[in-house]
Formats: structure tokens, sequence, C-alpha cells
């Protein structure tokens, strides 16, 4: 990884909320310079990372499934404030109920400027199968490897190096529950949004007719959808006849889908800085 | 140009056919390189020390999850939660009754030696006050004590257990396992327990849910429970089981609730919602240790104060309501006894009486406070009690005010455990299926088994002669 500027001198520092100039800004969301997702298998600690960078109280339980609609907050972080959305937890992009397409649109069409996934340390395996489909969808992924205390209490041990290096994005370790980890964590996402991290993140090749049908189409469906941020994805979606993508682009709704998730999360955005609560 | 446009179809059909070019199985062969590189990448990327410590979580959970042992612990938790609950809202209870009662008085009677009206007097101290002193005294103290037992064990992460433990019941009966996890949220609250479904991807078994979810009693109807349970119930026995006796009663009541949601489930998928079960897979978290300081914030910020001050902003109108339909006289009678007359056969029908169905009726904004509207009509009916809000004091009103018999207060534990959701129930059900119809059929499903099991019960005990 290239040198940064943000990374504090010691470990130590991590516990030091005085050294890392984060400042949690709960509903305070009106204005903000980037926006940051929280995604994750389910019970990995999405929320308490959320309520920890907020300071937030967003309900947290110990099951799979509690976070069912997004909830958002802010943090500013070095003088640059940051939307974070936290996202109801999922095994995988490719799956319809309701609470797992509400990850996945946000992903696809929301453009957020980073997006956290937030993987369980004692369960990496299965984590990685969603770090890799987030990874298809976008560049800018930093995985938080967290409940890192429960793993050592399991007697595991997780190298991020090595991590980081094979995925191609940046592994953070982390203990949501403690706040250790969270510096790096937050400097790294701004590396990342500022492109001082370059990624490279690993993708599925496939064989080369594949790649060669990919490459036909990304072409037509960036004309059909200008600016939208994820042709390649809805490529292979197409690709494997999904009803859904398939649907979206034929009521033109796919090139409308940026525009609207836009007005969606504003909208969001507002009545839950109006209402306090979800 | 205009010939280089592209249409939608074109997309479509040019897809096609390159799906044409690729093996059949070229999704499967990605989805496995994909699944095979993350197993890669995890190996190199996790040392495992050494296999130990790991199998304390599987030694309790194969306890926990067992078959056998499975159910008995649940109950005995359950039993353990209430019984605390019982015994410690108890000492509370009276406590703070007689703190609440006793301001009323002070307030009465300042008002009265200023010369106020009499109507602002009785308006503001014996309706919205009085409203409110019931409420508090009535609901505080259990959910205090409740609501951190019941946060303690869901961070500890037992609810998927339990949702383990009961899934294939509800397999059987035709609706999805995670309902099982849906049915535990209500117990919190059913509005929320209604929103969780989200994570049934099946609609049909996704409805069924809906439908049912308010068949298990919400933390808001709980000291309802409690208290018909402590005050009735209970003391029939000698006053050393009371708690016990109390504790056992109310955990039958949620049993019933299961059972209900369990036959209304089968009834649902076997007419209007017909169809298999479909397969999940549920995912058991590791325990983890609760952390003290967010069990309180939850349980004592988020959830009682939350449930408290819903339901005072209920009382404090209903509160107002009644002393005006209490003070609008007509005749020698007022309107308040008049409606309760005219609806008491009914409510007789039921095993209940005129007062508990206008309360019922007046609280519907908010239901889980009809015992606590119901206790304002007895006393705004003109009733003088000792001790109000005190068990002594609430069973000598109405056992000795109101004729209740045993009969009157199990009924109208069937009756808060069945009846219709709450207004922000209804109104939640109403934005997940964004449909009226359904909404209506939640509503009429639970108010029509209320009736009829009511109903029943009445009857029998009458019929067994135990009651007139």
């Amino acid at each position: 990884m290239t040198s940064k500027k943000t990374t504090p001198p010691t470990e130590h520092c991590d516990s030091c909320p005085a050294f890392y100039n984060l400042e949690q800004m709960g509903f305070k969301i009106g204005n903000f310079d980037r926006v940051v997702a929280l995604a994750g298998n389910p019970n990995t600690g999405k929320s308490t990372l959320f309520n920890a960078l907020t300071g937030l109280k967003q309900h947290t339980g110990n099951w799979p499934g509690k976070t069912v609609t997004r909830a958002e907050g802010g943090y500013q972080f070095n003088g640059v404030r940051y939307k974070l959305v936290d996202l109801p937890g999922t095994y995988s992009l490719l799956s319809a109920s309701q609470d797992e397409e509400v990850a996945r649109d946000f992903i696809l069409f929301g453009q957020p400027d980073c997006t956290i996934v937030v993987t369980d340390a004692t369960a990496l395996e299965r984590n990685l199968n969603l770090v890799m489909q987030v990874m298809e969808i976008t560049d800018k992924v930093v995985v938080a490897i967290n409940l890192m205390d429960e793993a050592k209490r399991k007697g595991f041990e997780v190298d991020a190096r090595s991590l980081s290096r094979d995925l191609g994005i940046p592994a953070v370790p982390v203990t949501a529950r403690t706040g250790d980890g969270i510096h790096t964590l937050l400097a790294t996402v701004a590396d990342v949004i500022s492109g001082d991290i370059k990624t490279k993140p690993l993708r599925v090749e496939g064989t080369p007719e594949f790649q060669k049908a990919v490459n036909e189409l990304v072409p037509m469906i960036e004309q059909i959808a200008p600016g939208i941020p994820n042709a390649r994805w809805l490529a292979i979606r197409l690709l494997d006849g999904d009803s859904k993508v398939q649907q979206a682009l034929l009521s033109g709704d796919l090139a409308q889908r940026v525009e609207r998730q836009k007005q969606a999360d504003a909208q969001f955005s507002r009545k839950m800085s109006v209402e306090g609560r979800q | 140009m205009e010939n280089t446009t592209i249409q939608p179809n074109d997309i479509l059909t040019k897809a096609e056919t390159l799906r044409g070019t690729l093996s059949t199985s070229f999704r499967d062969e990605i989805v496995k390189s994909l699944y095979s590189e993350a197993e890669h990448i995890a190996r190199r990327a996790v040392k495992t020390a050494k296999e130990k410590k790991y199998d304390l979580d599987q030694k309790i959970d194969r306890l926990v999850t067992s078959p056998i042992t499975g159910l008995p612990i649940m109950l005995i938790l359950l039993g353990i939660i209430i019984w605390l609950t019982v015994s410690g809202a108890n000492i509370f209870s009276n406590a703070i009754a007689n703190v609440l009662f006793g301001i009323g008085d002070w307030g009465r009677a300042f008002f009265n030696q200023i010369g106020m009206p009499w109507w602002i007097t009785g308006f503001l101290w014996d309706g919205v006050y009085l409203g409110l002193a019931w409420v508090v005294s009535v609901m505080l103290p259990p959910m205090a004590i409740f609501f951190p037992a019941f946060t303690f064990l869901e961070d500890l992460g037992y609810l998927p257990r339990v949702a383990f433990n009961l899934d294939w019941l509800f397999k059987k009966t035709g609706a999805h396992g995670k309902q099982s996890l849906t049915m535990a949220m209500g117990f919190g609250c059913n509005a929320a327990g209604v929103v969780a479904t989200r994570v049934i991807d099946s609609p049909r078994e996704r409805l069924i849910a809906i439908l049912t979810n308010n068949f298990v009693p919400c933390n808001g109807r709980f000291p309802t429970l409690i208290m018909l349970a402590t005050v009735f119930v209970a003391a029939a026995f000698p006053p050393a089981l009371t708690s016990f006796i109390a504790a056992g009663t109310v955990v039958s009541v949620v049993l019933i609730g299961v059972a209900f949601t369990f036959l209304m489930s089968w009834l649902l998928s076997k007419t209007i919602l017909k169809g298999e079960a479909s397969a999940f897979t549920l995912e058991l978290p590791p325990y983890r240790r609760p952390n003290v300081m967010r069990i309180l914030y939850t349980s004592l910020i988020d959830r009682t104060i939350f449930v408290l001050w819903r339901a005072m902003q209920t009382a404090a109108p209903a509160g107002a309501i009644i002393w005006i339909l209490a003070n609008i006289h007509v005749g020698d009678s007022n309107l308040a006894r008049m409606i309760a007359d005219w609806l008491n056969p009914f409510g007789l029908l039921l095993g209940l009486d005129g007062v508990i169905l206008l309360a019922y009726i007046i609280a519907i904004p908010a239901n889980e406070i009809v015992v606590p509207t119901m206790m304002m009509v007895y006393m705004g009916a003109g009733m003088m009690v000792n001790g109000p809000g005190t068990s002594a004091g609430i069973f000598d009103l109405l056992v000795h005010g109101h004729g209740w018999t045993m009969l009157t207060a199990v009924n109208l534990m069937l009756f808060a455990l069945l009846h219709n959701p709450c207004a922000t129930t209804i109104i939640t059900i109403y934005k997940e299926t964004k449909s009226y119809k359904w909404a209506t059929v939640s509503v009429l499903i639970t108010l029509g088994t209320a009736f009829l099991v009511t109903f029943l019960t009445a009857s029998f005990a009458r019929l067994m002669g135990w009651v007139i």
C-alpha cells in the first residue's frame, strides 16, 4: 500500500479520539461531502460500527436480519463530512428478498463514494463471497475485518495484508465494539476516495467467450443509460437472464434509475433529519 | 447517426445471442470459481492456532437447540424473566401508585383551595392526570424489568435459537421457518415484527407472518397481563405462591398466543394463502457477551420510555374523554354509564362487561392501555377507592365494586392477547402490504378470534356452573 499522510504514528493512537479528528455528527447530515455505504453479511456488526462512527443509537441485536431498512448518519473525519448509510445484511447481491434488494440497489445505483464491506473474522470464507460480488460492482471497496476480538478468542488469526494483496483492495482489521482500528479504517476510506490508494479488485475473468460477450454488451448499456456506473455488472446479469434487470431495461427504468435513486436518497435523508428516527 | 440508436430490445436480443456462445453452465462456473477463489483467499489469510475454545458455544447450542431439551429450556427462561418481572414490579408498583395518586389528591385539593371552577379541576386532575397516573403505575414497573431482561437475551444471541427450535413447527403449518424470528420480534413490538417479515422472501409466507404477528403479546400488552395475573388469578392462592402462580399464568397466556399463531398460520395456508413452505437456512450467531450499558440504554430509553410515552399520549386524551362522558348528565345517569349499560349485554356474552368494551373503544389508538382506561371509567363513573393503583385497591374496586369474577379476569387476558392490532401496527401492515384489503383482514382475523374465544370460554364457564 502507498504511504498515507493520515496514518497514525503508532497503533496506540487508534484508541485516542483526540488524535484522529473524528466527530460524530448523528443525524446532522444536511451537508455532506462524501457518501459511504456499510454492507456485509447479516450479524457481522454493521450497526455497531455505524453507531461507533455516528454516535447514533441505531438498535443493534445479536441476530441476523435485524436491520431490514437502511439507516443514515453522519461523521466528520479530518475535516471532511461523510454521510454513512447502514444497509441491511445480505449474503448475496443476487437474491430477491426485500431487505437484500435495498442493499443491492444502493450499491448499484446510489453511487456511494466508497463501500465498506464489514466481514466476520471468524467466518471469513463465507463473507468473502459478498466482498467479491461487491467488487464486481465497484472499485471503491474497503474490507473491514470485524470481530477480531472474537476471532482471537476462538484461536483464529487473520492476516489483513495477505487478504488485501489477494483481493486487490484494502482490508483493515477492526473491533467495532471497542473502537479498535476504526481510525485506520476511516483513513483508508478517505484515501480510497481521494485516489491515494489505488484499488485493483480481483474479478472473476471467466472464459474468453464470456469476456468477449461482456465487452460487447457494456457499450450498448452505457449508450442506453448514460452515466450508469456498473454497466459491467448489468451485462453479466443480462447474460444470466436476470428477469428483473431485463424488465428494468425494457421499461426504460434503467436509464432513470440513477436519477431516481438519488432523489429517493435525498428524500430519505430529509425524512431522517426531520423525524430523527425511523 | 440515427440508425445507431440502440433500443432496449436490441440489447436483450444481443444478450440472448451472446448467451448462445457461452456454455450452458457458465453461470455455475462463475459462481463456482467465485467460491473457490474466496476459499483460497480465506485459507491464505486465516491461521487457526488450535481447535480449542471453539466447542463451548457448540456444547451450549447442542443443549439449547436439542429437540428434547430445547423447548423446556426456552420455557424455563421465559418463566424466569416473567417471574422476575412479576415479583419486581410488585415492589415498585404500589410505591409508584401511592406517590402518583397522592400528587393527584394534592393537586385537586390545591385547585379547590384557590377557587378554580369545578370543571377545570375535574377535567385536569380527574381526567387528564388520572389517565396518565394509571398508565404510568400499571405499565412502568413491569416494563423497566422486562425490557432489560428481554434485551439481554437478544444481545446474547438467544433469539435465533428460539427461531431454530420453532421453525419446524412453522414449516408444518405451511408457513416460513423464519416466521419464528419475526414472531420473537413481535414480543418486543408487533409493528417491528411486521416490518421484520421483510426477511421472508416468499410473498405468501410473508403475508401469513404479517397477519399472525399480533397473536403474541407485545411489550405494551405484557403489563396488562402481568397486572391481571397478579391481582386476580394469583390472589386465589396462598401468598407464598403468588409470584409463581402469576408468572405461570402469564407464561400460559403467551403459550396460548403462540398456539393461535400456529393455528391461524395453518388455517391461512390451507385456505386463502395456499401453498408449500419454502426452504431456507438459518444462521446461529455466536454467543456474545452483552454490553450492560447498551442493554440499559436500549431497554430503558429506546423501549421503556418510548412505549410509555406513546401510551401516555393516548392516555391523556382518553382520560379527558372519559371525564367528559362521565360528567355529561342525562337524567340521573351520565353518558359514560349509558354507553356502558348499552354495551353491557354484549360484554357479558363475552364474559366481560360494558365498561371494558367502552374502555376498549376509547383506547383503540393504543389498545395496550385498555386496563388503565377501564380503571378510569370505573372510577369516573363515581366510584371512590382506597389506595387506587395498589393491588389491593384494584381488587377491591373491581371485585366488590363491579362484580368481577375470575372469568372476567381470564377473559380480559384472552381478549388483550387476541384482539386487533394497535393503530400503529395496522398502519405498518398497510405500509408493508400496500393493501387496504390485508390491513382489514388482519383486524378481522384477530378481532373475530378474540370474540369467538371469549364467547366460548364464557359460555363454557356458565355451562359448568362456575359463574352465573
